[in-house]
């Protein structure tokens, strides 16, 4: 089968690969019919998370078709069409019977303080993702959903990993009616995590980026107000001047380790991975919101320290709240928003890129180039 | 204002949002929120029928933190560590836990050397690694415009071409000692 494969940072291509087999008897072997790349992806991408092999397949958001499965599987057979959570998980280790499905002990030998994820890194189990033509499901009777017949094809593959992300960002922001929401970060989770804000009750949404054509759609797509770093001298103090100089109610982080707007904090993390990540927005956002606040933390960070300002987290009494989206959680109430037209994932797919294209990809999502903001990836088989 | 009492005034009333913002205010309610609270004890709710989970054979012996008690029952089985940086991705597992800053530089190390043990052997199998098509910059063509993020990108070509580089003046080098060794 075709794969897409990681040849070392900035470098991937479409090789001839074996079909994935059952390894397990709860596995299935899915088709995948949609694939996207993840803002996740460009940390693997860049090679800034450890235990990234040559080789191997990225992909965590995917739709398609159960080719084969398990003897143990009783809940899908061949032919279902299904949605399958980015997150790998057992159902009934400590974690999952509570319902922390993103944080599974039972599918990660390769580290505790991370669950099970497709496609990225032996960091989080060592599994070959979904931006191929074949995939691995392992714990099939737990992971997947069939795919509702009313749903959309694009709608299910962001429904995945960002929507479910934007969403579960909003809920760990504990938003209260009338509640100043700013969002860092105008990337898909970015923009659902705003969209999913107003859900919430949110009386002003804030979106920062420094992308122009993405805070557009931030305005069009999430209703929400825009700034745009670059144009001002301290992003702090004018988000205090835009707050009566209280700060934001709730912060959410959905930019994650290669944040810009310091370059010392960007060439240490995303360059020369001195640091688990540059925590530059996630600073911003301490900053920015008010004492007693809570900043939710959606941007991913590698597993190495990262220069966190702490100090002030602790002096303004903020709750942090931070975890991988337990996607499967997300999924009911979701689906209703979508079915109600409340959230329209695919208004922000820019892009549906063939298997084979790959490459090109991945340096357009980089490289933020042709107006890229959700890239889709369209198997050929 | 911060100063006194009140919170400030929004721009617009919760019924103005409401008529502008379509589903305003559906997950008002906690108890509407799918993640609150966050732990609900519910061990069928996944579908799963087991307590704990058939064991995955492992076929090749498999690197784990020291951090578990034992091999997890699932795993992936992509790549398994082989070359140098195999050897000190095995060495990092088996010596440092997580918490230990000296595991992640190891893999990641692991992973730089990985990336040439890569190449090299590429340049020995039917499809050598082409820095051109795998880095997607012919994407960059007039088709698709300019750059919008020009300044975070100025770093990024330097440190793809730098191994290329210095393995090509490396090579370079070789040679003309080998060439100058066989005419001297
Ligand atoms: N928690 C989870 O389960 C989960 C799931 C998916 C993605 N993520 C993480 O969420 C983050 C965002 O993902 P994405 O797909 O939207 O990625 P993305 O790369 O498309 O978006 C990131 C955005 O942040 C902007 N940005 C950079 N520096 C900034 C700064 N200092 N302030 C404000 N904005 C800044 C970038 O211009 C970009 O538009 C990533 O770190 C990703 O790994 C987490
Ligand atoms: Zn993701
Ligand atoms: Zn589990």
């Amino acid at each position: 089968m075709q794969a897409m494969v990681y040849r070392g940072p900035y470098r991937v291509r479409v090789e001839e690969k074996d079909r994935p087999s059952i390894e397990h008897p709860n596995d299935a072997i899915v088709r995948v019919t949609r694939a996207a790349i993840c803002g996740s992806d460009l940390h693997l991408y860049h090679g800034m998370m450890p235990d990234t092999r040559v080789g191997s397949t990225f992909g965590h958001e995917f739709v398609g078709v159960v080719d084969e499965v398990g003897s143990s599987v009783q809940n899908l057979k061949v032919g279902d069409r299904v949605m399958v959570p980015f997150n790998i998980f057992c159902g009934t280790c400590f974690f999952c019977a509570r319902g922390l499905y993103s944080n599974c002990h039972n599918v990660n030998p390769n580290a505790t303080a991370v669950g099970g994820i497709y496609g990225y890194s032996h960091t989080t189990g060592g599994y070959d993702g979904g931006q191929a033509e074949y995939v691995r499901v392992p714990f099939a009777d737990v992971g997947p959903t069939l795919l509702p017949d009313w749903m959309d094809e694009e709608d299910a593959v962001l429904l995945t990993d960002a929507v479910a992300t934007g969403y579960f960002g909003a809920q760990l922001g504990d938003i209260k009616e009338g509640d100043v929401v700013v969002v860092f970060g105008a990337g898909p989770v970015g923009q659902y995590a705003a969209a999913s804000s107003w859900l919430m009750g949110a009386g002003r949404v804030i979106v920062i980026d420094h992308l122009d054509y993405r805070l557009e759609k931030a305005r069009t797509f999430a209703h929400a107000e825009t700034i745009n770093f670059t144009e001002h001298d301290d992003i702090v103090v004018h988000m205090k001047k835009l707050t009566d100089h209280l700060g934001a109610d709730v912060a959410i982080d959905a930019v994650g380790a290669e944040a810009d707007g310091n370059l010392l904090q960007h060439v240490t993390a995303a360059k020369l991975k001195l640091q688990g990540g540059s925590p530059i927005a996630l600073n911003w956002a301490i900053d920015s919101v008010r004492k007693g606040g809570t900043v939710s933390v959606m941007g991913a960070y590698g597993p190495m320290f990262s220069a966190v300002k702490f100090g002030d987290a602790m002096n303004k009494g903020l709750t942090l709240r931070m975890n991988q989206t337990p996607v499967k959680r997300q999924w009911p109430r979701l689906f209703e928003h979508v079915r109600n037209g409340y959230l329209k994932p695919n208004e922000i797919v820019t892009h549906r890129i063939p298997l084979e294209h790959i490459a090109e990809g991945y340096h357009m999502f980089s490289a933020k180039l042709d107006g890229c903001i959700k890239p889709l990836i369209v198997p050929s088989a | 204002m911060a100063y006194t009492p009140d919170k400030p005034k929004l721009a617009e009333t919760s019924e103005q949002l409401r008529a502008r913002i379509p589903g305003w205010g559906a997950d008002l309610d906690p108890k509407d929120r799918p993640s609150v609270p966050r732990e609900v004890f519910d061990p069928s709710f996944s579908g799963a029928h087991w307590e704990f989970p058939e064991r995955q054979p492992e076929n090749t012996p498999r690197e784990r933190s020291i951090e578990h008690a034992f091999l997890t029952p699932v795993f992936g089985t992509s790549c398994p560590p082989k070359g140098l940086s195999g050897v000190i991705r095995r060495y990092s597992y088996a010596k440092y836990s997580e918490g230990r800053a000296a595991h992640w530089l190891l893999l990641l190390a692991a992973d730089r050397v990985d990336t040439v043990e890569g190449t090299l052997r590429s340049f020995v199998s039917r499809r050598p690694d082409n820095p051109v098509t795998e880095t997607g910059i012919l994407a960059e063509g007039p088709r698709h415009g300019r750059r919008a993020d020009r300044g975070h990108h100025l770093l990024d070509p330097i440190i793809v071409a730098a191994p290329w580089v210095l393995g090509a003046a490396l090579g370079v080098a070789v040679v003309r000692r080998v060439a100058g060794r066989s005419r001297g």
